[in-house]
């Protein structure tokens, strides 16, 4: 809402308090003000001028010479290149030494051989934004009223030394979407009254309900329609005030009827429409819901197809009006026309929002019927309309209204407490001040041992309870003199859920570690959707997405984790470790929330760590990543209890993948990207893994129990063993482990030989074992039973041979 | 005699002067201490010399000997010392040369904000609540007191999956869900961080996915004061303890009555300045007392209990506090941004 501070004075009285002043005020108290916008753009020196004498520009087609009286001294001369200049307009003239917006300054000119002292200037060369310039001007320069006074200051005139404030009003308060609703928001702001605009009607002696008769069909969407019919009116343009508040407020001026019912509109927020009576075509309005499939070509020329849920103003037979919305063009003011019936209705904001959803058509109208309008201001706005058509237009208002009214207004009463003000609060607001805020507010109220009654005005429908009070005092009170308090009562300690404290050591464990945490969006497309993900499900589409790439939920993090790696490899960033925490989404049924998961998810490119002077080099591979995921699973204290298994995924190497299996569970994969996959997403050799990273946060652990420092010395074995080479290490040493028995406490793998010194298709994996009794030293004898039980399990369980 | 052990003497000293290593030390100490040494031989031809004269000689050899043993002794030493010396001179490294580096990674700069907020508000005796983001209309809109058709919907477009199932738009359905879970029984007092969803084209100031971290408390007697104390409270710890806030009216549906809250620019103290927009003043959170219709649906008695809400955006605040221009940059996951967020 554009708020011109000129205009607002006719409503208020705003002696003392500048517009900038005026915003503060008015955003401290809960109305933010967006901008207050200064309109005169840097002019000075421009008056009205009066165009004496017009002849064609002896040298040049498109000038024209101008004699032009500006009220000083002698007509000047002036060379003006507007089309439209003719003698006898009155006209905006900078004269020699004006400035103009851009800091263009007027100096006395030749132009083609003829002196120019001064210009004669366009609104736009003025400052006015091109969409609200009158049609007529557009092209050229503005024409002022006949009375304009000669010399006059043109600025003034225009409303050009205005300034708008731009209120950013929030839902609630719909009733600030007028000058009106505005003004008493000041008042009780400043503490000050309202003036409201007096009427004075005159009707003549003629019945309206002898020119029309109104039905309305829907009332429940329509509770109060009113209308008045005003003949002989002579279109024209309006006064100059008018438009220049019109201009002010941002809507452009047509003529002098459309200009009223838009004047009124920003007056009282009642939107309002005059309709040709000549051309309705019929003598009765009916107010229904559109037939489906019925059509009507609007104001803008445009045909719409209609459905039973719009609303539709119609003569009966067919629709003259999109309720709420826009007028047809059938029935629209033209120039000739010369009876007007205005329409002042109160529509329900729920149809009409409706109809702007589905038409894509918002206009100042519809935005004050979805927010909702005052239907106490209805009939007033229509009187007030009219008295001024028959001022501005010539025009004979009929006598009386055609009315269906149909509304249930009851005045909302609410009960409230000095106490539970100040308890909600935590003030100490005296009674007195809570009085004087109401007073200001312009509310009705009694007030009986510190219980106020107070009867709300129907122009503030956003209050119905006691927290609406409560925010009115506040805000009028000052938000500034609120106490700062803590709350008081029981005292808990806050803390972390065991599983939240336990992600945030995964967190730090993976970047400590190398990694760095992303976060991806949840969003993907629907190929993206399922790829790598642990579980599957339907893919969860959205209803009306904003493009095909973030159309469908994932189902893991790995996907936009590989587009991360890509995005920095592009970037010359070749050596990428990332890891994400985050949730996938499994459908559950179309009525169910889906299963949201949350995974741990990672990719690793390029070299891992580089010392090179020292030449030391070693790229991402397998096993940097599986020795990642190892002490992870240390930090939980699942070390024992998580098993890879070699395994075939999709989009992996057929080769280079393991499942990861927690108690014997898949919760997760580690693998190399297949090279499709790599070359997919323009990457290098490229690891990935994901674990289901509830099932790690929630597997049951033992607490730590001490166990005693070795107090005698160990043994220490080494055994290479030659297998055949499809014998996995981890089930060679889980055999070890399993024979080694209690005295066997260590187990490491140091050597892996696959080569010309063994027969073909062995491989050898030296094993170095640690043996230790906590009760003893062990002797030399009681060891070697042991390791040649070990050995002899895996000679039987694995036909291994020690190596010579 | 004694002529020929003090000449020996002399030698001996001078040649243990001139030795320059332990292998030369150790030849001097052989030549004249040895028992084919000068000194011995000295020692042999003691026979020839009277009974009077024989311990006087003999103390003299003691001396002689004792004194060659003695300068033998501190020679090694320096040379010893000369020798570590030199074995060091030539161990010394280069300590400019680039150590081994240590990988490390970093939080992302949003989870950085969130957890210290989290931690600030634990403080404070909060808990952590968290919720589905994909979410039922009920309690992303109409638990919070945003009916179906109710004009502040328009507020928020959102990512429906079905008529009833969405993207949650704000963080505030684990508000509704905590609070029904409560059965009506206070204290509530929770932060709920967390991803959240709008139809917004994504650019440099909008993200159709971001995060969101809300707080709540309900219980008897909780006042609008609390609320400014509270945010006051987290103001100073996050941006500095000589921060002031303000609150200005505002409008939410869930909240009666609102606020927006404007935290004393951290930049330029107050005075104005690029940040601030020159008003001295960063608008970081919206507030307000818990709406008695959103207590109602939860299921607590509006006329017993009371409450107030808050929440704000961390990438906001990330933005503010690094002077991170693009909102882009949280969801690229560049590693020559994320890194940059290394420090404690």
């Amino acid at each position: 809402m554009f708020v011109s501070y000129k205009w607002l004075q006719e409503y208020v009285d705003l002696t003392g308090i500048t517009a900038k002043q005026l915003a503060d005020r008015i955003t401290k108290a809960g109305i933010e003000v967006e901008s207050v916008e200064v309109r005169n753009k840097g002019i000075q020196g421009v008056v009205i001028g009066h165009v004496i004498e017009r002849e064609q520009h002896p040298n040049a087609d498109k000038l024209s010479k101008c004699l032009v009286d500006i009220g000083e001294g002698e007509p000047v001369q002036i060379i003006c290149g507007a089309p439209n200049v003719a003698k006898g307009q009155k006209v905006a003239v900078a004269k020699v030494g004006a400035v103009l917006p851009g800091n263009f300054k007027i100096k006395r000119a030749k132009l083609r051989g003829e002196e120019s002292n001064g210009m004669i200037c366009s609104l736009q060369e003025l400052g006015v934004e091109s969409k609200l310039v009158p049609k007529e001007y557009a092209d050229g320069i503005f024409v002022f009223p006949s009375d304009a006074p000669v010399g006059a200051d043109a600025l003034q005139l225009l409303y050009l030394d205005d300034e708008v404030l731009e209120l950013s009003l929030t839902p609630n308060r719909a009733d600030c979407l007028s000058m009106i609703g505005v003004a008493y928001e000041v008042a009780a702001i400043l503490g000050r009254s309202v003036k409201l605009p007096t009427i004075e009607l005159h009707e003549n002696n003629e019945n309206v309900h002898d020119y029309i008769s109104v039905r309305v069909d829907a009332q429940e969407d329509n509770p109060l329609y009113a209308g008045r019919i005003v003949k002989n009116v002579k279109i024209g343009p309006s006064p100059l005030w008018m438009q220049a508040r019109l201009m002010a407020a941002g809507i452009r001026p047509h003529n002098n009827v459309v200009d009223i019912t838009n004047y009124i509109l920003l007056e009282y927020g009642q939107p309002l429409h005059a309709f040709d009576y000549d051309r309705l075509g019929s003598k009765e309005i009916v107010v229904r819901r559109a037939k489906n499939g019925e059509t009507i070509v609007t104001l803008d020329d445009v045909e719409r197809t209609l459905t039973e849920n719009h609303l539709v103003i119609t003569n009966g037979k067919e629709p003259v009006a999109l309720a709420g919305v826009m007028g047809g063009a059938n029935s629209e003011v033209k120039n000739d026309t010369t009876t007007v019936f205005i329409e002042s209705a109160y529509f329900a904001s729920s149809v009409v929002r409706q109809a702007v959803k589905d038409h894509g058509l918002r206009s100042e109208s519809s935005t004050r019927f979805e927010k909702g309008i005052d239907p106490a201001r209805t009939k007033e706005a229509l009187d007030r309309a009219a008295a001024l058509m028959a001022e501005y237009a010539g025009g004979e208002v009929v006598g009386g209204v055609v009315e269906v009214n149909t509304l249930q207004q009851k005045d909302v009463v609410v009960t409230i407490t000095l106490d539970r003000i100040n308890n909600v609060l935590g003030t100490a607001i005296t009674k007195e001040e809570v009085a004087g805020i109401l007073t200001n507010l312009q509310f009705t109220f009694t007030e009986h041992d510190g219980t106020f009654m107070i009867t709300i005005p129907s122009r503030r429908a956003d209050i119905t309870i006691e927290e609406d009070i409560i925010e009115e005092v506040a805000r009028l009170y000052g938000y500034d003199h609120l106490p700062a308090t803590l709350p008081i009562g029981e005292a808990k300690p806050g803390k972390l859920t065991p599983y939240q404290a336990k992600r945030r050591h995964v967190r730090r464990y993976l970047e400590d570690a190398g990694l760095f945490q992303a976060i991806t969006y949840s969003l993907t497309n629907e190929a993206k959707a399922m790829m790598f993900a642990l579980e599957t499900a339907t893919p969860i589409r959205l209803a009306l997405p904003m493009s095909e790439e973030r159309s469908v939920l994932r189902q893991s993090l790995v996907p936009h984790l590989l587009e991360a790696a890509s995005y920095n490899r592009a970037r010359q960033v070749e050596n990428v470790a990332l890891y994400e925490i985050g949730s996938v989404y499994l459908a559950n049924g179309e009525h169910e929330l889906p299963n949201e998961k949350e995974r741990l998810a990672g990719v690793l490119t390029g070299v891992w760590h580089a010392h090179l002077w020292q030449g030391e080099k070693k790229a991402v591979d397998f096993y940097v990543v599986k020795g990642i995921l190892d002490g992870l699973f240390a930090l939980l204290g699942l070390e024992n209890r998580v098993e890879y298994k070699q395994a075939k995924r999709e989009h992996l190497h057929p080769g280079r993948t393991a499942d990861m299996l927690l108690d014997g569970k898949t919760i997760g994969f580690i693998g190399q990207l297949h090279p499709v996959v790599q070359k997919q997403f323009d990457l290098k050799e490229t690891y990935v893994f994901e674990l289901d990273l509830e099932a790690l946060l929630k597997a049951e652990v033992d607490d730590i129990r001490y166990t005693a420092i070795p107090r005698f010395p160990s043994i220490t074995r080494d055994i290479a063993l030659v297998v055949d080479e499809h014998v996995v290490a981890g089930d060679l040493e889980r055999a070890i482990i399993e024979a080694g028995g209690e005295l066997l406490k260590d187990v490491s793998i140091f050597d892996v030989y696959k080569g010309d010194r063994l027969p073909e298709g062995k491989k050898s994996i030296a094993f170095s074992l640690r043996y230790y009794d906590p009760e003893r030293t062990l002797t030399d004898e009681e060891v070697t039973n042991v390791h040649e039980q070990v050995i002899k399990a895996v000679e039987q369980q694995f036909g291994a041979t020690l190596r010579g | 005699m004694k002529e020929r052990l003090q000449q020996l003497q002399q030698e001996a000293l001078e040649k243990i002067e001139q030795a320059n290593d332990l292998k030369a030390l150790n030849d001097v100490r052989v030549a004249y201490l040895g028992k084919k040494g000068p000194i011995t031989e000295v020692l042999r031809g003691m026979g020839a010399l009277s009974p009077e004269e024989r311990p006087l000689m003999g103390a003299l050899v003691n001396d002689v000997r004792e004194a060659i043993q003695r300068a033998l002794e501190a020679k090694q030493a320096t040379l010893e010392q000369e020798e570590v010396e030199k074995k060091l001179a030539s161990e010394a490294i280069d300590v400019t040369l680039p150590g081994r580096p240590i990988r490390r990674g970093n939080h992302h700069p949003l989870t950085r904000v969130i957890e210290e907020i989290e931690d600030l508000f634990i403080g404070m005796g909060y808990t952590i609540a968290e919720g589905p983001e994909v979410e039922k209309d009920y309690y992303n809109f109409e638990a919070l007191n945003l009916p179906k058709g109710h004009p502040a919907r328009d507020m928020q477009d959102s990512f429906y999956i079905t008529e009833e199932i969405l993207l949650r738009t704000h963080t505030s359905p684990v508000q509704a869900r905590t609070m029904e879970k409560h059965q009506g029984r206070g204290p509530v007092k929770i932060i709920c961080p967390g991803k959240v969803y709008r139809r917004d084209n994504d650019d440099a100031t909008h993200s159709h996915q971001f995060t969101q971290i809300e707080g709540l408390v309900v219980d008897e007697n909780i006042r609008m004061s609390d609320l400014k104390g509270t945010l006051r409270e987290f103001a100073r710890k996050m941006f500095g303890e000589d921060r002031d806030i303000r609150f200005r009216p505002s409008f939410f549906p869930f909240t009666e009555p609102s606020v927006e809250v404007d935290v004393s620019c951290f930049n330029c103290g107050g005075h104005g300045c690029n940040v601030c927009k020159g008003t001295g003043w960063i608008e970081i959170l919206g507030a307000g007392m818990v709406h008695p219709n959103v207590l109602e649906m939860a299921g607590f008695d509006s006329k017993k209990y009371t409450g107030f809400a808050f929440g704000m955006g961390p990438e906001r605040i990330a933005m503010l506090k690094y002077g991170i221009d693009d909102i882009r940059h949280f969801y690229q996951n560049d590693v020559r941004f994320l890194q940059q967020f290394h420090r404690v």
